[in-house]
């Protein structure tokens, strides 16, 4: 199949999917082409979708591609879909968070001696928006339960992957700095 | 443990004064002693390395004094740090017996509260960057998803077996209404079809008893039935229920170029 339609068929498919759709993903979608073949095309696909001054980028979320409205049309979409923005995460939810996001797999006692105060209720948010999941149990003593960051983490915050997050040098280095 | 038993007992004695004047504050969504003391070190710029720990500690305690007033419920937390902080305190007072184990090691008795804290600023300023990445999250929009099927996304499939169960339910029902059997009207199943695919125009979805409804005989639900098996058949609708056993919804199929 020509380069072409090759990459018209995986923007089509990018736009009809719920979830990012991953690169191997495509290989059952093409199953005669090489997957170097396939990696080359969609990079070079969605190069050039997101250089033209459209409406719509596709952007690299949880290891898969995604097709979006772009950030700075927000006020008008909203205008016209009438719709006030998400609630917001807490900063108590937040911060219990990055312990969780840069700590993982992490039990809730790690997670208080890192905070300095209960997170239980924080802890509870999270499992709600499923933007943690239970890992397992620590063998230790109690095997208390194991926290750390799922998919819908990624998505979202607009992740790659969880190398994507700053290092926590780089946070450390800051509190330096403030403090 | 002992001082666990002393927080309680100090929790409680927070507890029963708020009583006297009705309301409680709970801080539990908010900040923590952590960052109490990280806001006071701000304020009074003072160096991280060499806390004054008195300033500081008479400052905390009157942070908590201000709290007790205003009928905030003091965590367990709030507490130990004001322990930790006069404990603190009282060992930069006593010179402490120096063994050569503790001279090599490092004795200030704040570095411990100190690395706790430069730990808490680190995890805060990672929290901002998460507040930050939230807020460009939320001013973009992807594809809907298409909600054919309603919430609750966990469907079972219909089997065969479900759906003959559910027919002699219909067929069963049908007999008991007794209803006259009007004279050979003959419809096909090709007429049924096309009835259906008219139906699904302006309905989604109709639940699997109500599709029978407008059978006038056991010949006219057998031939909607085996239309109903062609539709599926060729993918033009699908069957779920929400749970095993439950009512079968009859769902206009996706529409795939």
């Amino acid at each position: 199949m020509d380069t072409v339609e090759l990459q018209a068929i995986m923007e089509a498919v990018i736009y009809v999917a719920d979830d990012p759709v991953k690169p191997d993903q495509f290989k059952e979608v093409f199953p005669d082409e090489s997957i170097e073949t396939l990696e080359q095309a969609l990079k070079n696909m969605v190069e050039s979708f997101n250089a033209r001054p459209g409406g719509m980028m596709i952007r690299e979320v949880a290891g898969g591609f995604r097709m979006t409205t772009r950030p700075e049309h927000h006020e008008q979409i909203r205008a016209y879909l009438k719709t006030r923005p998400n609630a917001k995460l807490s900063m108590a939810a937040l911060e219990t968070l990055a312990v969780i996001a840069y700590k993982q797999p992490v039990t809730l006692a790690e997670i208080l001696a890192i905070r300095g105060k209960k997170s239980s209720t924080a802890l509870q948010t999270l499992l709600e928006r499923k933007l943690v999941a239970i890992q397992g149990r620590k063998a230790v003593v109690g095997r208390p339960i194991l926290y750390g960051t799922s998919k819908e983490f990624l998505i979202h915050f607009g992740l790659n992957n969880l190398s994507d997050l700053p290092t926590l040098e780089e946070f450390a280095q800051l509190a330096g700095e403030q403090l | 443990m002992e001082t666990s038993e002393n927080t309680e007992k100090t929790n409680q004695e927070f507890e029963s004064r708020s009583e006297v004047s009705g309301i409680t504050i709970h801080l539990d969504a908010f900040e923590g002693p952590l960052d109490l003391l990280l806001h006071l070190i701000k304020k009074e710029e003072v160096d991280i390395w060499n806390i004054p720990i008195a300033r500081i500690t008479e400052q905390y305690l009157e942070y908590l004094q201000i709290m007790k007033d205003l009928n905030i419920n003091v965590a367990g937390e709030w507490i130990m740090m004001a322990a930790t902080l006069i404990y603190i305190k009282s060992r930069m007072l006593v010179p402490q017996e120096k063994t050569e184990e503790a001279l090599a090691e490092d004795d200030d008795p704040r570095s411990e509260l100190v690395y706790q804290l430069l730990e808490h600023q680190k995890f805060k300023n990672a929290a901002e960057m998460l507040y930050t990445r939230e807020e460009v999250e939320n001013a973009i929009w992807n594809r809907p998803p298409a909600d054919i099927i309603e919430e609750g996304n966990e469907v079972v499939s219909v089997t065969l077996f479900d759906l003959l169960r559910a027919f002699n339910e219909v067929v069963k029902r049908f007999e008991s209404q007794r209803l006259m059997e009007v004279s050979q009207e003959e419809v096909t199943i090709e007429q049924k079809i096309a009835e259906v695919r008219t139906l699904f125009l302006v309905h989604n979805k109709i639940l699997f008893s109500t599709f029978f409804a407008e059978a006038r005989s056991k010949r006219h639900l057998i031939v909607i039935f085996l239309a109903l098996l062609e539709l599926v058949r060729m993918h033009e609708v699908f069957l779920y229920q929400k749970k095993a056993f439950e009512e079968i919804q009859i769902c206009k199929a996706k529409e795939t170029a």
